[in-house]
């Protein structure tokens, strides 16, 4: 195993990270899915998380997102101690993690009660207290970013599969995250589809937002990632610039999996 | 004689009416009960509503009828046939409608619970505004089953001396030597079902604005 350690690979290395993930440690029954991951991301900083499935990339998404706990290791969202030692905060600390990232499912996971403005503007105004017409304002204002100016109204089941992924993105985005992750964004896509998903993200990268993406885009990681994190095996195996890891994979593992990928 | 019978069916309507009024919201009680992770809490629910699905519901209005009496020693008034039998509805349809409520909201995708966690809704927030008018659209057509078996059902109160509508209509048949009575009740429980299937149909179309 190479690497491995903290954001060696970034020029921006003198900043605080957004989140930084040390020595995480996550076991499902007998089946440890995770083996003393350490990764942390600094601001403006694009990660791409790719890797065979069942290597680890999701349930380190799902602990990055508190969705699941560690049973290891620290977790801290800049001056926010989220885990230490797999101990973690109270419910304040966990909610003052969680007000600091957005994630964007796989599957959208809209509510599909809710219009697209309702689904963008709810969290706003009903977990940050935000006044209702600024809410709204802002929604508005970034749906019409992602290309969905008019589609306010709909509800999601009327819209298509790229049209409802960048609705949950507009969703995420609208809580001002430090650091949005993206859980296999355009994996429930087809090619067209895809393409205009994954522009919208590329708009983010190129405005500086801190993301993190989990894909199995390989074209796409190479594109937009500043940095490359190969996992496999609940271990990142390998890390570095996009055409570092990609182009020029040091270790087999990962030459074996991009062949494999037949890019 | 329809006078007669529709004074009886005022009596009905007032079992079905206070019957909805107290098992609706129990049953979302037992629901939450059965649902806890607090293992005796959600045994007790089970135990609950085993019982009171298991067993006939006549059975268990003359059961809270007697029960103060022999183990108490409370003294029946004229009254406790009637409170004995709306308790008895009430803890009978709530333990129905507790599983109907379980089958929605166990029904509702665990990404909706995700994405609320990770917006940072409260379990409260998520409860009251992603999960339960989802949960109500899911559980429209088996609620609606559930209320037009209760309209039917509240003749049951017939068996412990209730007045209601059904036993008029006894009597009546009993008094006339006619099967008339019985007809013009049918067609008073019928009608009142109608009326739900249209009342239900109205909420249902509401809610079809979206599917997923």
């Amino acid at each position: 195993m190479t690497s491995a350690s903290t954001g060696t690979s970034t020029a921006e290395k003198s900043a605080q990270p957004v989140v930084s993930l040390a020595h995480a440690r996550k076991s499902f029954g007998d089946v440890e899915v995770l083996h003393d991951i350490s990764l942390s991301v600094v601001p403006g900083e694009v990660v791409a998380i790719i890797g065979p499935s069942g290597g680890g990339k999701s349930t380190l998404l799902r602990c990055l997102t508190l969705l699941e706990r560690l049973d290891g290791g620290d977790l801290s969202y800049e001056d926010v101690t989220v885990a230490r030692g797999g101990t973690y905060g109270d419910k304040s600390v966990l909610a003052a993690a969680r007000d600091r990232f957005g994630l964007v499912f796989q599957n959208y996971n809209l509510f599909p009660h809710f219009s697209v403005l309702r689904n963008v503007m709810d969290a706003p105004v009903c977990v940050q207290g935000r006044p209702r017409a600024e809410a709204e304002a802002e929604a508005r204002a970034l749906l019409a970013k992602m290309g969905l100016a008019g589609s306010e109204d709909k509800v999601p089941c009327q819209l298509s599969g790229g049209q409802q992924q960048r609705a949950s993105i507009a969703r995420a985005l609208a809580l001002h995250p430090d650091i949005v992750y993206f859980d296999e964004p355009t994996s429930a896509l087809d090619p067209e589809l895809t393409a205009e998903v994954l522009r919208v993200i590329k708009e983010l990268a190129a405005e500086n937002m801190t993301l993190v993406i989990v894909t199995h885009e390989m074209g796409f990681a190479r594109e937009v990632a500043d940095r490359v994190v190969f996992m496999d095996g609940g271990v990142i195996v390998e890390e570095g610039p996009a055409e570092q890891v990609i182009d020029h994979p040091r270790e087999e593992r990962t030459r074996a999996f991009l062949a494999q990928r037949e890019r | 004689m329809t006078g007669m019978l529709s004074e009886g069916f005022l009596v009905s309507l007032q079992i079905f009416a206070f019957t909805l009024l107290g098992s609706l919201p129990l049953g979302m009680l037992v629901a939450f009960a059965r649902m806890s992770r607090f293992k005796p809490l959600a045994l007790l629910a089970r135990l609950y509503i085993s019982i009171m699905r298991g067993t006939p519901l006549m059975l268990q209005m003359f059961a809270i009828y007697f029960v103060p009496y022999y183990v108490f020693g409370i003294r029946l008034t004229t009254d406790s046939k009637w409170y004995a039998t709306i308790v008895a509805f009430i803890i009978n349809y709530a333990a129905y409608f507790a599983e109907i409520y379980r089958s929605g909201i166990q029904s509702i995708p665990r990404g909706q619970h995700e994405a609320a966690q990770v917006l940072g809704y409260s379990r409260t927030q998520t409860f009251c505004r992603i999960v339960l008018p989802q949960v109500v659209k899911r559980i429209m057509p088996a609620m609606t089953g559930e209320v037009i078996t209760l309209v039917k059902d509240t003749s049951l109160a017939f068996s412990i001396g209730v007045i209601e509508m059904f036993t008029v209509a006894k009597q009546l048949v009993a008094s006339q030597v006619s099967m008339a009575p019985f007809a013009i009740a049918a067609a008073f429980y019928w009608v009142f079902n109608l009326l739900i299937d249209f009342v239900a149909g109205r909420i249902e179309r509401k809610l079809s604005y979206y599917h997923d």
